[in-house]
C-alpha cells in the first residue's frame, strides 16, 4: 500500500514539512515555521470562511510544528470546529491536534465534550470510536466529569460493537485512573467482570486492564474475576497455537492477554476454591512446562513473548508465595536464564530472583546461584545488569555469605560505575552490620569503605559506625588502634577523619598506652589533617582536642596553645571561632572533676532502626527493599536483630530519644503525640479527638521567628492555628495566645490548660483564671481568640548549640531587664543548669561547685525534648552593676555571663561577635530561645556538640553541616 | 505505560504520546533527559533501564528508536513486543515502513497507535483487526471523494456509506 493512497495527500503539508526537512540550521527553521505561523493566522483570521479542507491542513501544520516543539497559542477553535464535520478526516485531524493540545480553556473544553457527545451519539462506529479515544487521550477532569457516567453503559450495552467496547474500556480506565472518585463502580461492575467471558479476544484484552485497575483499589467487588481470569487463561495456555488465529504472536497464544491476567491475579491472594486453585497450578506449571520445550521459532519475538507470559508467572507464584515446589521450579528456570546469551534475559533473571531471595520458600535455592551472579557483577558489560546482580546479591545475603558478598561489593566498588557507588556503599554498610559475628569485621568493612569511595560514603553510615563503637565496648579498643592506622595514610578521606576524631576522642586513651599511639602522636596525626579539612570536620576535631584535655591532661598545654592561635580564635567561621573560645575557657577554668563530668563518654545511643537502611529505601523508592527487608525478617532473627526494629518504626513511631542515625529518618515530625505530651501545644490537641497531629514541619520555622519578633503565629496546621502576641513595658511582660479554629465547626471540649511551676505565678492570676475560664466556655467557636498569658517554647529547634546558646546569652541578658526567673518547666523536673544558675546567683563564688553537681544530673536527665518556658515579670528593674562580679562595666550582660561562668567559660572579649551586641531594646521574646539554650547548655560542651545534639534532639533536620549555618546575631 | 517516544539517532523527536498528565516543560525535560540517555547505550546492552521511578524499555529499529516508559509492575518483555508490534503495523500500513513515512505521514502514526494502544494499555493486539481499523478510514474518505460527498451530507447519506464501507470490511 503506497503511501499515496492513504492519502488525503495534503500537499501543502508535505511541502511544507519537506522545507522543514532542508532548513539547514536552527535559524533557518524557526524563520520558516514563523512565517508559516503568519501565513496560517492571517488565513484563520481572513474574511473568507475557510473550507474544511484548509482548515484541516492549516490544524496539521500547526500540530506539525508543535510536535517539532514549538509553543501553539491558536488555532484550537479551528481545530474544534474540525470535530463536528462529517468528513471522516476533517473529524480525525480535529480529534488529534485536541488530544495533544488540549487547552483547558473552559468555553473550549464545553464546546469539545459537545462533539464528543454528538460523536458518541452518532450511529457512527468509526465516529464513536475516534470520540473515545479523544476521551481516553486527554482523560481529564471535565472529561470525567461529563463521561463518566456514559461510558459504563456504552460498556456493559448488548449492541455495542466490540471495537467500541475495547475503547470504552480503556476510556474508563483512563478516567478512572485521573480521577477515580468520579468513576464510582456501580452496577455495570458485575457486567465487566463477565466481559472476561467474552469471545473477542481484543474485548478481553481491554476488559482485563480495568478489571485489573479497579480490583486493586476495590478487590471485594471483583472477587468474582479471580475464577474467570484462571479458566479464560487455563484455555489460553492449553490451546494449541493456532487456535487462536490472529491472536497468536509468533507461536505464542495471546501473550498480551495472558500477562495481563496473571497481572490481574496477583490483585488477590491465592484462590480459596480448591477447584480454581489447582487449575491455577496446573496453568503455571503448563506454562514452566513450556519454558523447557524447545522453541517453536528462532525469531526473538517468539521467546520474548513466551517469556513474557513465563516472568509474569514468575511474578504471580511469588506473590502467592505459598507453592514451595512452583518456586524453586521458577528459581531453577531463573537460574538458566542467568547464563543466557540474551542480556535482556539475564537482566530479568537477576530481577526476579531478588524477588525470589526473599520467599522462605526459595531463598536457599537462589542461594546457589551466588557464583554466577558474582561473576555478572564482574563480567556484564552493561551498568544496568550490574546494577541488578548488585541488587541480588544483597537480597540473597545472610549470616552464611555475608563475609563473600561484602567482599565481592566491595572489590566491585573500586571499579563501580559512578551512577551507582552510593548504593553499593550504603548496602555494604547495612549487610556489615546486619550480619556481623566479629565487630572487627565491621569496623574495618566500613573504613574500607572510606578508603575505596569515600565521596560516596553519606554521613549515615559514618554516623552508624561510631554508634555501634559507642554502644559495643568489646570493639573501642580494636576501633581506636585501627583508625589511628587508617589515619596514617598520606592522603586519607575526611570522612575517615571524622571517623577518626570522633573515635579517638571517645577512646584514644584505650591506645595511649603504646608509645606509638601516644596522646601526642595521636593529636600530632589528627591535627596534620585539621588544616586539608571543611569547616564542619574542623569542627568536630576541636571537640576532639577538648576531650584530649580531659583524657591526656598532659597534652593540655599543647591543646591549649592550639585553640589559642588566633587562626582558632579569630577564625572567620563563628563556629570554629565559638568553639575554640569556649573550649579554651572551658579547659582553664574548669577543675578536673568538671571537666571529667561534661566531657564524660558518649553514653551508649538508643537502639533504632539503622537509618542507613531507611535511606536507601528512600532511593529505591518504597516498596522494593522495604519488602525485602520484611522478607528476610520472617526468615529468622538476624544475627544483630538485637532490638530489631519493627518494620513501622523504620516511618511511624518516633524514638523518644532519636539517635544519632535518626537524621535519615523520613518522617520529620514524630507521628504521634511528642514524647512529652505534657506539653502545651500537645495538650491542645489530645483534647480534640480527631486531631492528634504531630507539630507541623514548619513549626521549627514558626519559632525561630521570635527570636526577632514579639508576635507571630506559633503552630499551625489544618485546623488550628495558634498565635503569640507579646509585649513588654519595663519589667512587665505579657503574652497573649490565640487560637484560631480554621475548621468551619465547633471544636468540642476544648480546654487550653495552663501548667505552672510552683515558682512561677503569673502576674495577673485573676486575668489568666479568666482567660482560661472564658476558654473553656468560648475558645470552641469557630475562629474564636482565647487569651493565656503564658510564654512558651519547644526546643526541639534545629538550631545548632552554638545559635542557641548565642540566644541563650543574649536572651539571659534580655531577661535581665524584665524578669526574675527564667524557669523551664518540665515533666522530669528542671534541668539543672538552671538550678546551677539560681544557685550561682545566690552564691557567685559557690556557682562551679553547684553546677557540677546538677550539670550531671541533668545530663542524664535529658531524655526528652520538651521544654516550656513561663515568666512573669515583676520586681526587678535595671542593675547597675553586674550582679555576679559586682562590675560597673557590663552592668546588663550580668545574667549572660553568669551562665557562661557557670559553664567554667569566661565572658568572651568584646572581639568575638557572638557577644559583642549590645541591648536592643525589650525584645523579651528572645526569652523563649533562652529556654532552648538552658536546655542545652549542660551539654553543650560535651562534645562533640554536633553528635550531642542529634544524639538528642528528635529527627527533625539536624545535620552535621547545620553547623555552618549559624549565623552572627551580633 | 506512562509514555511512548520515538526519536531519531540524530536525536529528533519523531512521535510522542503521553498517557499520563504532564506539563510541556514536563514533557520537554523527560524526552531531552530520555533521548540522551538511550541515545548513549551501546548497541549489545539490555533494552531496560531503570529510570526515576519508571522502567525504560526501547529498541532501535533502523535509524529510529522506540522507546517505552514503563512502571515497576509492568512487563518488559511484553512491552518490547509492543513496540514491535506497533512497527509491525506501521509497516504493514506505510508497506516497509522508514523514518520518513513517519515523518511526513506523522498522523498516520498516531491514528494507528490509538488503534492499538489506549490510555497506556494494548487495546487491540490483532494486527487484523487494527488495520482494518485504520483502512476502514482510509477507505470511508476514499468514498467520500469518490462519491463526491457534498460538503454537508445528511447523516443518512454517510450512514449509507458507512454501510457499504462496513460490509466490505467485513468480508
Amino acid at each position: 500500500m503506497p503511501a499515496v493512497s492513504k492519502g488525503d495527500g495534503m500537499r501543502g503539508l508535505a511541502v511544507f514539512i519537506s522545507d522543514i526537512r532542508n532548513c539547514k540550521s536552527k535559524e533557518a527553521e524557526i524563520k520558516r515555521i514563523n512565517k508559516e505561523l503568519a501565513n496560517i493566522r492571517s488565513k484563520f483570521k481572513g474574511d473568507k470562511a475557510l473550507d474544511g479542507y484548509s482548515k484541516k491542513k492549516y490544524v496539521c501544520k500547526l500540530l506539525f510544528i508543535f510536535l517539532l516543539g514549538h509553543d501553539i497559542d491558536f488555532g484550537h477553535m479551528e481545530a474544534v470546529n474540525l470535530l463536528s464535520s462529517n468528513r471522516y478526516t476533517e473529524k480525525q485531524i480535529g480529534y488529534l491536534f485536541i488530544s495533544v493540545l488540549v487547552n483547558s480553556n473552559s468555553e473550549l473544553i464545553r464546546l469539545i465534550n459537545n462533539a464528543i457527545k454528538n460523536d458518541l451519539a452518532s450511529r457512527n462506529p468509526t465516529f464513536m470510536g475516534l470520540a473515545l479515544h479523544c476521551i481516553a487521550n486527554v482523560g481529564s477532569r471535565e472529561m470525567a466529569e461529563a463521561f463518566a457516567g456514559e461510558i459504563p453503559k456504552i460498556l456493559v450495552a448488548g449492541d455495542t460493537m466490540d471495537s467500541a467496547k475495547q475503547s470504552a474500556a480503556l476510556c474508563l480506565l483512563r478516567l478512572y485512573r485521573t480521577s477515580p472518585h468520579l468513576v464510582p463502580t456501580g452496577d455495570w461492575a458485575s457486567r465487566v467482570v463477565h466481559l472476561l467471558n467474552d469471545q473477542h479476544l481484543g474485548v478481553v484484552t481491554a476488559a482485563t486492564s480495568l478489571i485489573t485497575t479497579l480490583a486493586q483499589k476495590n478487590p471485594e467487588e471483583f472477587k468474582t474475576s479471580v475464577s474467570l481470569a484462571v479458566s479464560r487463561l487455563s484455555r489460553i495456555v492449553t490451546s494449541a497455537s493456532t487456535d487462536l488465529q490472529d491472536y497468536t504472536y509468533y507461536f505464542v497464544p495471546a501473550p498480551w492477554l495472558s500477562v495481563k491476567l496473571l497481572r490481574l491475579l496477583q490483585c488477590y491472594p491465592p484462590p480459596e476454591d480448591p477447584a480454581v486453585r489447582g487449575r491455577l497450578t496446573e496453568c503455571l506449571e503448563t506454562i514452566l512446562n513450556k519454558a523447557q520445550e524447545p522453541p517453536k521459532s528462532k525469531k526473538v519475538q517468539h521467546s520474548n513473548a513466551k517469556n513474557a507470559v513465563l516472568f509474569e508467572a514468575i511474578s504471580l507464584i511469588i506473590h502467592h508465595d505459598s507453592e514451595p515446589n512452583l518456586l524453586v521450579r521458577a528459581c531453577n528456570q531463573l537460574g538458566q536464564f542467568l547464563q543466557h546469551r540474551e542480556t535482556n534475559l539475564r537482566y530479568l533473571a537477576l530481577e526476579s530472583m531478588c524477588a525470589l531471595a526473599s520467599s522462605e520458600f526459595s531463598h536457599e535455592a537462589v542461594k546457589t546461584h551466588i557464583e554466577t551472579v558474582i561473576a555478572a557483577l564482574k563480567t556484564e558489560r552493561d551498568v544496568s545488569v550490574r546494577q541488578r546482580a548488585v541488587d541480588l546479591l544483597y537480597a540473597m545475603c545472610d549470616r552464611s555469605n555475608a563475609q563473600q558478598i561484602v567482599a565481592e561489593m566491595l572489590s566491585y566498588l573500586e571499579t563501580a560505575d559512578y551512577s551507582i557507588r552510593e548504593e553499593i556503599v550504603l548496602k555494604v554498610a547495612i549487610l556489615a552490620e546486619k550480619y556481623a559475628v566479629d565487630y572487627t569485621w565491621y569496623v574495618d568493612t566500613i573504613l574500607n569503605l572510606i578508603r575505596v569511595a569515600g565521596d560516596y560514603v553519606s554521613e549515615e553510615v559514618w554516623y552508624r559506625v561510631i554508634q555501634i563503637v559507642i554502644n559495643r565496648d568489646d570493639v573501642q579498643g580494636y576501633a581506636a588502634k585501627t583508625v589511628f592506622e587508617s589515619l596514617q595514610a598520606p592522603a586519607c578521606h575526611e570522612n575517615l577523619v571524622k571517623v577518626g576524631g570522633y573515635i579517638l576522642g571517645e577512646f584514644g586513651n584505650l591506645i595511649a598506652g603504646d608509645p606509638r599511639s601516644s596522646p601526642l602522636v595521636q593529636f600530632n596525626l589528627l591535627h596534620s589533617k585539621f588544616h586539608l579539612c571543611s569547616v564542619p570536620t574542623r569542627a568536630l576535631l576541636l571537640s576532639t582536642y577538648i576531650k584530649f584535655v580531659n583524657l591526656f591532661p598532659e597534652v593540655k598545654p599543647t591543646i591549649q596553645d592550639v585553640l589559642r592561635s588566633d587562626s582558632q580564635l579569630r577564625n572567620a567561621d563563628a563556629e570554629l571561632q565559638q568553639r575554640a573560645v569556649e573550649y579554651l575557657r572551658l579547659s582553664t577554668v574548669a577543675s578536673t572533676d568538671i571537666l571529667a563530668t561534661v566531657l564524660e563518654e558518649m553514653p551508649p545511643f538508643p537502639e533504632r532502626e539503622s537509618s542507613i537502611l531507611a535511606k536507601l529505601k528512600k532511593k529505591k523508592g518504597p516498596g522494593t527493599v522495604m519488602g525485602l527487608e520484611e522478607g528476610k525478617r520472617e526468615r529468622g532473627p538476624d544475627i544483630n536483630g538485637g532490638p530489631e526494629p519493627a518494620p513501622a518504626s523504620a516511618t511511624s513511631t518516633p524514638s523518644p530519644s532519636a539517635d544519632l542515625l535518626g537524621l535519615g529518618a523520613v518522617p520529620p515530625a514524630p507521628a504521634g503525640p511528642p514524647p512529652s505530651s505534657g506539653g502545651l501545644l500537645v495538650d491542645v490537641f489530645s483534647d480534640s479527638p480527631s486531631a492528634v497531629a504531630p507539630l507541623a514541619p514548619g513549626s521549627e520555622d514558626n519559632f525561630a521567628r521570635f527570636v526577632c519578633k514579639n508576635n507571630g503565629v506559633l503552630f499551625e496546621n489544618q485546623l488550628l492555628q495558634i498565635g503569640l502576641k507579646s509585649e513588654f513595658r519595663q519589667n512587665l511582660g505579657r503574652m497573649f495566645i490565640f487560637y484560631g479554629n480554621k475548621t468551619s465547626t465547633q471544636f468540642l471540649n476544648f480546654t487550653p490548660t495552663l501548667i505552672c511551676s510552683d515558682d512561677l505565678q503569673a502576674t495577673e492570676p485573676a486575668d489568666q483564671a479568666r482567660g482560661s475560664d472564658s476558654g473553656r466556655g468560648r475558645a470552641g467557636a469557630a475562629g474564636c481568640q482565647h487569651r493565656v498569658c503564658v510564654g512558651l517554647h519547644r526546643s526541639t529547634s534545629s538550631q545548632h548549640p552554638v545559635q542557641v546558646w548565642r540566644n541563650l546569652s543574649e536572651c539571659v541578658r534580655q531577661v535581665a531587664h524584665h524578669t526574675q526567673q527564667v524557669f523551664p518547666a518540665h515533666r522530669n523536673g528542671l534541668p539543672g543548669l538552671l538550678s546551677a544558675l539560681e544557685a550561682a546567683e545566690q552564691s557567685p563564688a559557690g556557682g562551679a561547685e553547684h553546677f557540677q553537681g546538677k550539670a550531671s544530673n541533668g545530663h542524664r536527665n535529658h531524655q526528652s525534648q520538651d521544654y516550656w518556658v513561663w515568666f512573669r515579670a515583676p520586681g526587678r528593674g535595671r542593675s547597675e552593676s553586674c550582679q555576679f562580679c559586682g562590675s560597673r562595666d557590663h552592668p546588663h550582660q550580668n545574667h549572660a555571663d553568669r551562665v557562661l561562668v557557670a559553664l567554667g567559660a569566661e565572658p568572651p572579649g568584646s572581639d568575638v561577635p557572638a557577644h559583642a551586641a549590645d541591648e536592643q531594646g525589650d525584645r523579651l521574646p528572645e526569652a523563649v530561645c533562652a529556654a532552648v539554650g538552658a536546655v542545652l547548655a549542660p551539654r553543650l560542651l560535651a562534645q562533640p556538640l554536633s553528635a550531642q545534639l542529634q544524639a538528642r534532639q528528635p529527627a527533625s533536620s539536624l545535620r552535621v553541616d547545620g553547623m555552618a549555618q549559624c549565623e552572627d546575631r551580633g | 505505560m506512562q509514555f511512548m517516544l520515538l526519536f531519531s539517532r540524530q536525536g529528533k523527536l519523531r512521535l510522542q504520546k503521553w498517557y499520563v498528565p504532564l506539563s510541556d516543560k514536563e514533557k520537554k525535560k523527560i524526552t531531552r533527559e530520555l533521548v540522551q540517555t538511550v541515545l548513549a547505550r551501546k548497541p549489545k546492552m539490555c533494552s531496560f533501564l531503570e529510570w526515576r521511578d519508571l522502567k525504560i524499555v526501547y529498541k532501535r529499529y533502523a535509524s529510529l528508536y522506540f522507546c517505552c516508559a514503563i512502571e515497576d509492575q509492568d512487563n518488559e518483555l511484553i512491552t518490547l513486543e509492543i513496540i514491535h508490534r506497533y512497527v509491525e503495523l506501521l509497516d504493514k500500513y506505510f508497506g516497509s515502513v522508514c523514518e520518513l513515512d513517519i515523518i511526513f505521514n506523522f498522523e498516520k502514526a498516531y491514528f494507528i497507535l490509538d488503534e492499538f494502544l489506549l490510555g497506556g494499555e494494548v487495546q487491540e493486539t490483532s494486527k487484523k483487526n487494527v488495520l482494518k481499523a485504520i483502512e476502514q478510514a482510509d477507505l470511508l474518505q476514499e468514498f467520500q471523494e469518490v462519491l463526491g460527498v457534498s460538503r454537508n451530507p445528511s447523516p443518512d447519506t454517510l450512514s449509507h456509506v458507512m454501510n457499504i464501507l462496513m460490509s466490505q470490511c467485513t468480508k
